[in-house]
């Protein structure tokens, strides 16, 4: 079976408790490994306010997994994030090989600008405690 | 007839004096080569304040990413990350 990459976007219902968002999550992890899938990447963004009102709701819960999978599963997959009550919204896609390196690239944090300047600083600090114990 | 061919000629010079700055496409200049559905506030650049998309004459994308931002931007819409429709958004 021909393996692709995916992405998938689950927004869940604000509703739910720490613990049965992180069933729900679980959930789909299992349902994703056991399916002969292999998760790559995830990611809980947490709350996070709506740019439009859905089922009434204002915020919601996102979820991001990235997984590479045989093409039966997405059908399964999906299917069940109809079914469940708990999921607002979701999307799923095909990661082109510009999507898979960018995603890599963001992992790394290469995006974050903010990073490295903030470590340049720590290293300053360690130098000068360096040259205190020398002098 | 060479009256007006050098009445022409002057009138392109006087345009020429307004310097035009001419657009750029910023995926090509920068090597960007996928645009993340899911960061908001880089593809609130390309909308105005009704959440519509801006036309390629106005940001000088190229119709390539052009195509591409508009995916990106349908996909945020429909996971609420930008709204289909807005009111001084900017």
């Amino acid at each position: 079976m021909n393996k692709h990459n995916y992405e998938s976007v689950i927004v869940f219902t604000p509703v739910l408790s720490e613990e049965q968002l992180k069933d729900a999550i679980k959930k789909y992890r299992q349902l994703i490994t056991e399916h002969g899938g292999e998760i790559v990447h995830e990611l809980n963004k947490g709350m996070t306010k709506l740019a439009y009102p859905i089922q009434k709701k204002s915020s919601g819960f996102y979820v991001i997994f990235e997984f590479s999978a045989p093409t039966d599963l997405i059908k399964t997959i999906e299917i069940q994030f109809k079914r469940d009550e708990r999921i607002m919204r979701f999307l799923t896609i095909a990661l082109d090989k510009h999507a898979m390196v960018y995603n890599q690239r963001k992992r790394n944090g290469e995006f974050n600008k903010a990073k490295p300047a903030t470590q340049a600083p720590a290293t300053e600090n360690k130098k000068t405690k360096v040259e205190e114990d020398i002098i | 007839m060479s009256k007006p061919h050098q009445n022409n000629a002057f009138m392109f010079n006087a345009k020429a004096d307004t310097v035009i700055k001419k657009k750029y496409c910023r995926f090509k200049k920068s090597g960007i080569k996928y645009i993340d559905y899911k960061d908001g506030d880089f593809l609130m650049k390309f909308l105005n304040e009704q959440g519509k998309m801006l036309p390629r004459r106005i940001t000088g994308t190229s119709l390539k990413f052009q195509r591409k931002i508009s995916q990106a931007v349908k996909r945020a819409r429909h996971l609420s990350i930008l709204p289909y429709v807005a009111d001084g958004l900017k």
